[in-house]
């Protein structure tokens, strides 16, 4: 089961470069660099996906004390982390060219950096606790309240300030961008959720695998 | 019941705390050499200061508060009371309630001080713009307090607690920091609040869902 979703992962990464690098259209006015959206956007969603996992993972855990809830939690917050990281240092890359600068203090890659460092702190309470069932029960509070907190921070740091291109995919309306670069997206999008899931189940197995031998 | 229970413990607090002084002492000399410190790092130049006023305004109650909050349950831990908590009858969040009102009533006893303190060494008039400023650091302050204190019953058992309670809590509250100082930065310079009232309804958002959280989750802390 796991090595056949491992070679899904593997087709649709190949099918997510094959139609970034071969099939999409060079973009006229930012050139090849726009490519990296194929790689930019899949990440930030699948970011956002693996953090509202943690959230209900978070919550199943405290109401059902079950440890499997912890173990998705666990896993679901390294890869978003990992996935915010991309993200993070995408952007930075498809920045410095179009923009010119690496980063700038704008609302989104301000709201991203925030949850970027919300789910560290997730990560450290799991890392700095000793006891297995009480980092479990602490991080699954700081998952709650990370979750609860995305929201007010959208909207702080929309206030705040704003240069990014306005969203082109999570938006009311008929999607403005042509058909073969959205199916290249989509694509990508389809291919990253598959390695998020790959990369979860993976990650749970492991810790199941731990703590059998540390018991 | 439920509430006469929160008082309990925010009255053993202030009660603690009228005999000691041991946190406002410490937290009213730390807000003063916060002062020296902006002055000496930023320089005599009340220009510049002025414009920086709510930004370092705020820096003040969140460094004061992460000292002050981070010790909220130090004696609960210390004097092994943290079973007479577990103990005690009926729905746990009342502990939370009244923990968080004596940590909210310390920190804005603080921020009064700290506001006076500014007041004297940057040369500010506090007078007509008291109410709207007191409005604006009691929002912001109900939802530090509120994540702070249940993030600091969380790290009180934490071995690296000084190291974790802040670091979970900063990114936590950027929220509440933009529209605090936003807000903060408007009645400074004597506009009305209508004109933040975006902020002012993000603040006092933020104090609804902190709070809430800290009730339904505090109960998952205090097992231990």
């Amino acid at each position: 089961m796991s090595r056949a979703l491992g070679w899904l992962v593997v087709v649709g990464l190949v099918a997510g470069l094959v139609m970034g690098f071969g099939v999409a259209p060079r973009e006229a006015a930012q050139g090849n660099v726009q490519r990296i959206m194929y790689l930019h956007v899949p990440s930030v969603l699948v970011a956002y996906l693996a953090f509202g996992v943690v959230l209900v993972a978070s919550i199943a855990y405290l109401t059902t004390r079950r440890e499997a809830a912890d173990r998705i939690g666990h896993a679901s917050a390294e890869v978003g982390v990992l996935f915010t990281g991309i993200t993070i240092a995408s952007g930075a890359i498809w920045g410095k060219p179009t923009w010119g600068t690496w980063w700038t203090w704008d609302a989104r890659l301000t709201s991203v950096a925030v949850l970027f460092v919300m789910y560290l702190g997730y990560l450290l309470v799991r890392g700095m606790v000793d006891d297995r069932e009480r980092a479990a029960r602490y991080s699954a509070v700081v998952g709650i309240v990370a979750a609860l907190d995305v929201p007010l921070v959208h909207f702080s740091v929309y206030w705040w300030r704003t240069l990014h291109q306005p969203p082109t995919m999570l938006k009311p309306g008929p999607s403005t961008m042509p058909g073969l670069f959205a199916a290249t997206l989509m694509v990508n999008l389809a291919a990253f959720a598959l390695v998020y899931v790959y990369l979860v189940t993976k990650r749970v197995r492991l810790l199941r695998r731990e703590e059998e031998a540390l018991a | 019941m439920y509430a006469r229970r929160a008082w309990i413990v925010l009255w053993k607090d202030v009660l603690v705390e009228r005999r000691s002084k041991e946190a406002l002492n410490a937290l009213f000399f730390f807000a003063l050499l916060l002062l020296f410190i902006f002055q000496f790092t930023l320089g005599g130049d009340r220009e510049r200061l002025a414009g920086a006023l709510p930004g370092l305004l705020w820096l003040g109650f969140v460094l004061s508060g992460l000292v002050g909050l981070g010790r909220a349950f130090l004696t609960e831990r210390d004097h092994d009371c943290w079973e007479g908590l577990l103990l005690s009858p009926g729905d746990k969040s009342a502990i939370y309630l009244g923990k968080l009102a004596g940590n909210l009533l310390l920190m804005l006893l603080v921020e009064a001080i700290m506001l006076v303190l500014f007041g004297v060494f940057f040369n500010i008039d506090l007078g007509r713009r008291l109410p709207a400023l007191a409005g604006v650091v009691v929002l912001g302050t109900v939802g530090f307090a509120a994540v702070g204190t249940l993030f600091a019953a969380m790290t009180a058992q934490v071995r690296a607690r000084e190291l974790l309670f802040p670091v979970l809590l900063l990114p936590v509250l950027v929220p509440v920091l933009l529209g605090a100082v936003k807000a903060t930065e408007a009645v400074l310079a004597g506009e009305s609040l209508s004109g933040v009232m975006h902020w002012l309804k993000l603040l006092a958002a933020a104090d609804i869902v902190y709070v809430a959280v800290g009730v339904l989750t505090f109960d998952a802390i205090l097992e231990g």
